[in-house]
């Protein structure tokens, strides 16, 4: 046998003229935690294609266990021992964990009746493989996203996997279950399976994995042990840019508070919730996916409907019941799902940008001053650096980056005195995050008092100038971000 | 040779849809020419297209917000009649019907229409039924109220006025009997000019219009985006139903006469041209231009077939279906090319 489980050798893959990948190897030894990371579009997925046998490479060829192959089917590489587990994990969210976990066997038997008493059996042994505790009789839709995705690697377990690869499989998950993952990886490991784990985050990288392969633009650009690596190094592989992690600091101290909050309660999310918050400054909320933080930004733009506290702007009491008096009063939300939330993703960029303060560009009749719509247009498009050639175009033809900035720019364009981003830089490459951190920051030393929500702890440390966390719907730390590690602030989340 | 193909790409719907009149027209022109291609012909068309083309720009408008509105025959059913019965009572003393009053006719319907619409709006968005049931329950009710007024019979006996204004053709210019001149244009062309005009000028050119596409293409990004989602939803069901009671006016004068169940056939009719002329059931997706196209082509088809007295009226309905189903299935296979994969 030889030294390696995989190797996949000078794949070339063309898409109608487009190169996604462009004689890019990757070799993984058997029982080993593999990590491949590129920012989105350097043909990191369409590599896991290859190997899955979605897609036939145009050259290069396969090593698997020693065999060589130029192509291979879905079928074939199932019956080698591939498993996939995507991001969407495939499974019938209408069906209940047994089915889910027993019908492909069931399928490939042949069986044309169910039997339950079997079903359950297979199911039953599914689990076991790695101590995974669920009601086989649950609907799989009603799973959190993690039980779905042990659900997933449950199946994949079932057909002796010799490689499993994980697309990018903590999107979704929390701090805590993230752990419960690397846990399950680690068992993998020990029963020798090899494991390709596609991730885009630094600090799972150096986490998890042994060794790491790194795409740029559908090429090869690094590949070796983790130890050898650094958050620089990393860096600079993915994005083949260097950056200063700029520290914020102030730049002045305003007097007044422009937002200040009292005692909020959201029955069910959070309660008396008070902290105040001066233009100028950076406030960084954090804690886990159910403290409450969520909760809290959408009670501040009018979507959850307050029982108890106050509310005041410039020191004056508003009652915001929409997000229309939420703008009114100046406060723009950034919301946590830029697909769902943020973006009218299939209409121009341009609509995009101005949707907001639509009323503010027409007359009294309500027609659009079209002049002032281009001028406005382009004002955001150059000030973010959205990478477009027509703001025409719809948002979806941009990067998860761009169009981040995209909903920044919307909220910009109605200049708020406070402004709220909820996970600002979630499923955004690296580049465009720390460019998005440079503008957070320079907007609030022009003024603007900023609020950032997030979990990445990096994120909240490096770009506020203070840091609150919550926990079970309660501000349990006030923390100040200069002296605090993330050690402390985990410490406080849990 | 440049020039067509791109005009083609930029919008290979109502390209399809001008390729087809155009090929309608031309085989029109080899089979019946003489029959079809007559300017009393295209005035007969003219007069009759508005009646449903009215109510389809206002179902254009619930589409683009993800919606229907199949309340619009029932709407101009209930307003002919009303205004039926109103001329009937201004008239009751042997008074003329003159200019003012029909004007009044006209706004009083309008606002009916917009009274209904907004009914349909706002039990779409305050009480959450789903437009195709809120919209489908209005028509139901608006149909049972006409139908007890009436007793089912038609509404007759319409002072003339109201009918022979609508009905005359303006600017005399077209040879008639005995060396006068007659009109060329339909009045009720003129409706739908009006009508289209102001739907055009809404959708493009105002904040309205740009804020109805955004909220068809997701609701819940609009509220989050600070749009007032229920307001908008009411006035643009209170626009289809202020369409609809004016294609329902135009209805009144054609007949001569206003009936419960007119027109019954325009209701999917409506639903079938909005489609056709490339609005996305979806919402968030269509143009003016497009719905104008097939409410013209559909009209011109009709009265093609018209002219083969060998051809019986009922295949219109079939022919219609086919032609649905195959601007369908090519929009199907211009967003899904074959054999084109993407990363």
């Amino acid at each position: 046998m030889s030294e390696y489980l995989l190797r996949a050798v000078d794949i070339v893959k063309t898409f109608t003229g487009v190169k996604a990948l462009q004689g890019v190897s990757l070799d993984i030894k058997p029982g080993e935690i593999h990590c491949l990371a590129g920012e989105n579009g350097c043909g990191k997925s369409t590599l896991i294609k290859v190997i899955s046998g979605v897609y036939q490479p145009d050259s290069g060829y396969i090593e698997f266990d020693g065999h060589k192959y130029t192509s291979i089917t879905p079928r074939e590489s199932i019956a080698m021992g591939i498993q996939v587990i995507y991001q969407d994990f495939s499974i019938f969210p209408n069906l209940s964990v047994m089915e889910n976990l027993a019908f492909n066997t069931e399928l490939a038997a042949g069986h044309k009746l169910v039997n339950k008493k079997r079903m359950r059996q297979i199911a039953e042994e599914a689990l076991a493989k790695i101590n995974f505790e669920v009601e086989l009789d649950r609907l799989v839709g009603t799973l959190s996203v993690a039980e779905k995705q042990m659900v997933a690697i449950c199946r994949a377990l079932m057909f002796n996997a010799k490689l499993i690869i994980m697309d990018e499989p903590t999107t979704a998950l929390t701090k805590k279950e993230v752990a419960a993952l690397f846990e399950i990886i680690l068992k993998l490991k020990a029963q020798g399976i090899a494991i390709l784990f596609v991730s885009h985050k630094l600090n799972e990288v150096f986490e998890i994995s042994e060794r790491f392969t790194i795409f740029r633009s559908g090429q090869l650009i690094a590949t070796g042990n983790t130890s050898d690596l650094d958050d620089r190094k990393f860096t600079y592989y993915m994005t083949g840019r260097e950056f200063e992690n700029v520290k914020f600091k102030p730049a002045f101290e305003a007097e007044k508070p422009v937002l200040e909050v009292k005692n909020l309660t959201v029955p069910g999310a959070f309660e008396d919730v008070s902290f105040e918050l001066k233009p100028g400054q950076i406030l960084g909320i954090t804690g886990l996916l159910d403290s409450g933080r969520t909760e809290l930004s959408l009670a501040l733009f009018g979507l959850r409907k307050v029982t108890g506290g106050d509310i005041l702007v410039k020191g004056k009491k508003v009652s915001i019941q929409s997000p229309r008096d939420a703008i009114t009063a100046g406060i723009g939300l950034v919301p946590e799902d830029r697909l769902s939330e943020g973006l009218f993703l299939p209409q121009p960029i341009s609509e995009n940008i101005v949707i907001s303060e639509i009323d503010q560009l027409s007359n009294a009749l309500g027609v659009v001053d079209r002049k002032a719509r281009r001028e406005e247009v382009e004002k955001w498009v150059s000030e973010l650096a959205i990478a477009t050639p027509n703001p025409e175009n719809a948002c979806s033809t941009l990067s998860g980056g761009n169009q981040q900035r995209i909903v920044l720019a919307k909220w910009l364009a109605c200049k708020p005195d406070v402004l709220i981003l909820n996970g600002p830089t979630v499923g955004v490459d690296i580049g465009s995050k720390h460019d998005i951190h440079a503008i957070l920051q320079r907007l609030a030393n022009q003024g603007m008092a900023v609020i950032i929500i997030s979990d990445d702890l990096p994120e909240v440390l490096e770009n506020c100038s203070d840091l609150l966390v919550m926990r079970a719907g309660k501000i349990v730390a006030r923390l100040d971000p200069a002296t605090a590690d993330e050690a402390l602030v985990l410490h406080h989340m849990m | 040779m440049n020039t067509l193909q791109s005009i083609y790409r930029k919008d290979r719907h109502i390209a399809r849809l001008v390729i087809m009149m155009i090929l309608w027209l031309v085989f029109m022109a080899i089979t019946r020419f003489s029959k079809f291609y007559s300017i009393a012909n295209f005035q007969t068309i003219a007069g009759k297209f508005p009646e449903f083309g009215l109510m389809s720009l206002g179902a254009m408008l619930c589409m683009i917000t993800g919606g229907i509105d199949l309340s619009s025959v029932g709407i101009a059913n209930m307003t002919s009649i009303l205004m039926a019965l109103y001329m009937r009572y201004r008239a009751a003393n042997g008074a003329a019907i003159s200019g003012v009053v029909i004007a009044e006719v006209f706004l009083i319907a309008a606002a009916i229409g917009f009274a209904a619409g907004a009914l349909n709006g706002i039990l779409i968005s305050k009480i959450h039924i789903p437009p195709i049931l809120a919209t489908l329950g209005v028509n139901q009710l608006l149909t049972g109220i006409a139908l007890v007024v009436t007793n089912g019979k038609a509404v007759s006996d319409i002072p003339t006025a109201f009918s022979s204004a609508i009905n005359q053709k303006l600017w005399k210019v077209v040879p008639g009997k005995r060396g006068t001149m007659t009109g060329l244009i339909p009045v009720q062309l003129l409706f739908f000019i009006a009508a289209a005009v102001f739907v055009w000028f809404l959708l493009s050119r105002t904040s309205y219009g740009k804020k109805l596409y955004l909220m068809g293409t997701s609701e819940n990004v609009a509220r989050f985006s600070g749009l007032k989602v229920s307001r908008m939803l009411i006035v643009t069901y209170a626009l289809s139903g202020m369409l609809a009671a004016l294609g329902g006016m135009i209805m009144l004068a054609n007949y001569n006469s206003a009936r419960s169940d007119y027109g019954s056939v325009y209701t999917l009719q409506c639903i079938l041209i909005v489609v056709l002329g490339g609005v996305s059931p979806t919402g968030g997706k269509g143009k003016i231009s497009g719905v104008v196209l097939s409410i013209i082509l559909l009209s011109l088809l009709e009265a093609g077939i018209n002219r083969f007295p060998q051809i019986s009226s009922y295949y219109i309905t079939l022919i219609w279906g086919a032609v649905l189903l195959l601007v369908m299935v090519l929009n199907y296979f211009v967003d899904h090319p074959i054999a084109r994969k993407k990363s």
